[in-house]
């Protein structure tokens, strides 16, 4: 049979030295009554079959080859070299477990260690770990985090409404159990300054995004100092492609960084699987989740690789583990590694630079529209708002027609912000793609 | 084939890999006040040396492709390539989650059909495909669990009770959820013992966390009186869904009534481990905790596939709907298999399993030696001052990957093997007989397995000094 190889002869020369009959004696611990169900699955397929199935079903979908997309809102369509799909499909990285025996894994554990370096280069940050499921985890762990560094003695975790609303949600599922307070951003007009007003002695972190939701940079200068001030930590959610041209977060003094990665290397894939970038300092370290690679040296003083610190985890702390974290994207970090490699100190330069011209180029003629304004008013990086004149989803079902996937429909988690669309613009969208979007609103608006 | 450098160090000012188009747009002022100071010192490289040092290092690892790699627990079967190929359908990967729900139609069939097939297969009323790896899956099943206990004004529900076999996710996955562990002893047999477990159950439980079978690879004996006991105390039972390759066709956890477990689709259904990830955890549950679920779940509407939230959710446990990749790559493989298929991965991974465990037990002392299901646990303290790790490290000479080591935790240096159903008889035969020639080289040359391994660029590396002087980036 397919993917199992033993013959029928092989098979009763098991049973044989077993000493069982059959294959259902081995199965005689099962309760009778719902021992071998009969499963009501489809029937079998061939290889030709399924992939012409998965062929018909793909093609019911919009995609970005085929479609101008102006979507961003958390996941964004950024230039994938060839290099890193051809690099992490290598079966020796892709078949491998979690690097548990290093001698045998100095391959992956290397890489990791590189985009460890890589990405701790980005953000201005002492350490980065292995990995998260994705930025709303991530930022969700660094919450739980801030908590345990004050050992539990700061609930609060003052969250800017301008974070990413989803991942909001998340931290607030992530802690619903635990006696931490997710607040700060009932009030959608509360701004950084209004924020940090609420930092208190109940406080363990303020959570800020820059670029924040909406496109815009968050001012960072002397905030890190104002919750320092108040004894709590300062947790930044970024964009690592903006970080190409704006000043990262470990220069603002953030204690722990978190960041959506997937763009580094990993397809847009409906969501996933993303990267969870976290960062964090020297300090604070031994509190940090995830896997985390060192350097060491082998019984000869030769340099390499292993999984370090793992006093803090799950397999040896179990229930005062830091967090429960096992398997995470270890492939999507691989996937990254290769792409900063590839891209180099030019490469993301260059894109964050292509991505804001192309979007501030976007803002300016959106905004001469009739009936279009751009409602962005401070520095943006590749998004912005715009107001329309009807419905954003009326608007983004006209431009499906002429095969362009318009904008995020703010009012969806913002019920104030009617007929507002959250447009990115990046080094994939070329001019012509631009000046296409800007008639097609014309026209449909 | 030695290769040591570190990308920053190959790296050389001025060379490029990726070429980017010109701006076709006027340029923007830039807001100075943001502009970063200092590049990040990324290394700068041809698209040739990025080649040549990823092959290289890729070459460093083994993997299934390249060797047998019994690792226990985390069934390690062959990844299918069509699965690949799956996957990497532009038409897939090549959407975005925030597209309008009548652009992606493809992409929520494949994943309304995934949860239908997890169903039929678990015997659970509903499944989330939401969660992102085992540990995510287990997290989100206790949360549901809370919700539930809490919708009934139960709240007096604080403990969970975890047996000492059990992963140490489950643990962790609890104390994350606000609730306090007790720990339950296992009996002579290798069962959870009922005795103390109808002693910890009481009206504070919220249920009971049970891997099925067990990381000793044994299928619990009393499994029904273990479901009673918990369900008559008004808790729930929790499956953990990590050996589940042992009990597709056998018997579905849902009829035995456990009432949520997670299914780990980078083991069961073959999606490959990537070196630590990206996993997928989705769960499955009982009518009872559907309500409760993470979400958006899919569902279909006439013709339309639609995302929905179910009502009492616990919330969303991640930004989007999951591993999208990883469910395209699972699915194709359960549609491949059918029902028969899956029946039969679970009967070769058992018949492999207690193949190897007679083929050993008289060498490699099994504690808990009865039929296993897909994996077992033997011992590796086989002579006077050999140890499991000596055992593992030289199984690298002879070309293999080691089994789990020093887990289950219950077993005093354990080897904790499984050998899936992809694997023939012909390499478990030479594992085996390897493992033979180890166990004599133990009592006639000790020193062989101590320094072990010979054969690869490093010796053992030392993992005391990496902790206690923790080098996490390059230093340059």
């Amino acid at each position: 049979m397919k993917f199992i190889p033993n013959t029928d002869p092989e098979q009763a020369e098991m049973l044989n030295a077993i000493g069982v009959k059959s294959i259902a004696d081995l199965f005689e611990v099962v309760p009778e009554s719902a021992r071998f169900p009969k499963l009501n699955l489809p029937k079998p397929l061939s290889e030709m079959e399924i992939m012409a199935e998965l062929t018909a079903m793909s093609d019911k979908n919009a995609d970005t080859f085929h479609y101008s997309a102006f979507i961003g809102a958390g996941a964004y369509n950024h230039f994938q070299p060839s290099i890193v799909g051809q690099m992490i499909s290598r079966s020796e990285f892709l078949t491998a477990y979690t690097p548990y025996q290093p001698e045998v894994s100095q391959g992956t554990l290397q890489a990791v260690f590189e985009y460890q370096t890589m990405v701790a280069e980005l953000l201005a940050m002492d350490v980065v770990n292995a990995s998260h499921y994705d930025g709303a985890t991530a930022i969700a762990e660094a919450a739980i985090m801030a908590y345990h560094v004050s050992r539990g003695k700061r609930k609060k975790v003052l969250v800017l409404p301008s974070v990413k609303p989803n991942y909001r949600k998340v931290m607030r599922t992530y802690t619903q159990g635990t006696p931490i307070e997710i607040t700060g951003d009932e009030d959608p007009v509360t701004d950084l300054a209004a924020l940090t007003a609420m930092l208190d002695s109940d406080t363990a972190c303020l959570v800020v995004q820059s670029p924040n939701f909406f496109g815009e940079l968050e001012d960072l200068r002397g905030l890190a100092d104002a919750v320092h001030a108040a004894g709590a930590l300062l947790v930044v959610h970024t964009d690592p492609h903006s970080l190409g041209l704006f000043t990262p977060p470990g220069e603002y003094g953030a204690d722990i960084v978190t960041a959506e990665g997937h763009a580094l290397g990993s397809p847009l894939n409906f969501g996933g699987p993303y990267l969870g970038i976290f960062a964090t300092t020297n300090k604070l370290v031994r509190k940090m989740p995830g896997r985390v690679v060192g350097q060491t040296v082998d019984t000869n003083g030769k340099r390499g690789f292993v999984l370090t610190l793992s006093t803090r985890e799950q397999h040896i702390r179990r229930e005062k583990a830091t967090s429960n974290i096992c398997s995470n994207q270890g492939l999507n970090a691989l996937a990254a590694a290769v792409y900063l490699a590839a891209m180099g100190k030019n490469g993301m330069r260059r894109v964050a630079e292509l991505s804001y011209h192309k979007a501030h180029y976007a803002a300016a003629e959106i905004d001469k529209l009739p009936g279009f304004k751009l409602l962005t008013t401070k520095p943006f990086f590749k998004e912005f708002v715009i107001q329309c004149p009807k419905p954003v989803s009326e608007i983004n079902r006209a431009l499906l027609a002429k095969k362009i996937i318009g904008g995020y429909d703010l009012s969806h988690r913002y019920p104030d912000r009617t007929n507002q669309m959250l447009v990115a613009v990046t080094e994939m969208n070329t001019r012509q793609q631009i000046d296409d979007f800007v008639a097609a609103l014309k026209e449909v608006a | 084939m030695l290769y040591e450098p570190l990308l920053f160090e190959i790296s050389t000012p001025g060379r490029v890999a990726v070429a980017l188009p010109d701006l076709d747009v006027p340029e923007a002022p830039l807001p100075t006040e943001f502009l970063r100071r200092e590049e990040p010192n990324l290394p700068e490289l041809s698209e040739l040396d990025v080649a040549r040092h990823f092959v290289r290092l890729s070459q460093k690892n083994y993997s299934v492709d390249s060797v047998f790699y019994p690792l226990g627990s985390c069934t390690m079967k062959y990844n299918p390539k069509v699965n690949e190929a799956a996957a990497a359908k532009p038409k897939f990967t090549a959407t975005h989650p925030l597209q309008p729900e009548e652009t992606v139609q493809g992409n929520l069939q494949l994943m309304f059909e995934l949860q239908e097939l997890l169903k039929e297969i678990s015997g659970f009323a509903g499944v989330c495909l939401q969660p992102a790896a085992g540990a995510h899956g287990e997290f989100s099943g206790v949360l549901t669990m809370r919700a539930y206990h809490l919708s009934r004004g139960d709240t007096k529900r604080t403990k969970m009770i975890i047996p000492d076999s059990a992963h140490g996710t489950n643990p962790a996955s609890s104390a994350m959820s606000g609730f306090t562990v007790q720990e339950i002893p296992s009996d002579a047999r290798g069962n959870i013992d009922l005795d103390a477990l109808k002693a910890a159950c009481d009206d504070t439980v919220v249920g009971l966390m049970i891997t099925n079978p067990n990381t000793l690879g044994l299928f619990e004996e009393h499994i029904e009186a273990v479901v009673q006991t918990v369900h008559d105390c008004g808790g729930l039972v929790y499956g953990d869904g990590a050996n589940l390759n042992a009990l597709m066709g056998i018997v579905r956890p849902g009829d035995l009534g456990f009432d949520v477990m997670h299914f780990n689709l980078h083991k069961t259904f073959s999606t490959p481990h990537g070196g630590g990830g990206p996993g997928s955890g989705p769960i499955g549950v009982s009518k009872a905790l559907a309500p409760f679920m993470p979400g958006p779940i899919v569902e279909k509407d006439g013709d339309a596939y639609k995302l929905v939230t179910p009502e009492q959710s616990v919330g969303a446990v991640k930004a989007f709907y999951g591993n999208f990749g990883v469910m395209v790559r699972a699915y194709t493989y359960i549609r491949m298999m059918g029902a028969e298929g899956l029946r039969a991965v679970s009967e070769n991974a058992v018949l492999n399993a207690n193949y190897m465990r007679v083929k050993l037990q008289d060498t490699y002392h099994v504690p808990f030696n009865r039929v296993c299901m897909h994996e077992f646990v033997a011992e590796g303290n086989i002579a006077e001052g050999i140890h499991t790790m000596d055992i593992a490290k030289r199984l690298i000479d002879f070309g293999y990957h080691p089994p789990t080591v020093y887990f289950p935790l219950i077993v005093h240096e354990a080897l904790m093997i499984e050998p899936t159903e992809t694997e023939s008889k012909e390499t478990m035969d030479g594992f085996i007989e390897a493992l033979h020639k180890i166990a004599e080289e133990a009592k006639t040359n000790p020193d062989l397995l101590h320094t072990a391994p010979h054969t690869t660029e490093l010796g053992r590396l030392d993992e005391v000094q990496a902790a206690r002087h923790p080098v996490l980036k390059y230093q340059g």
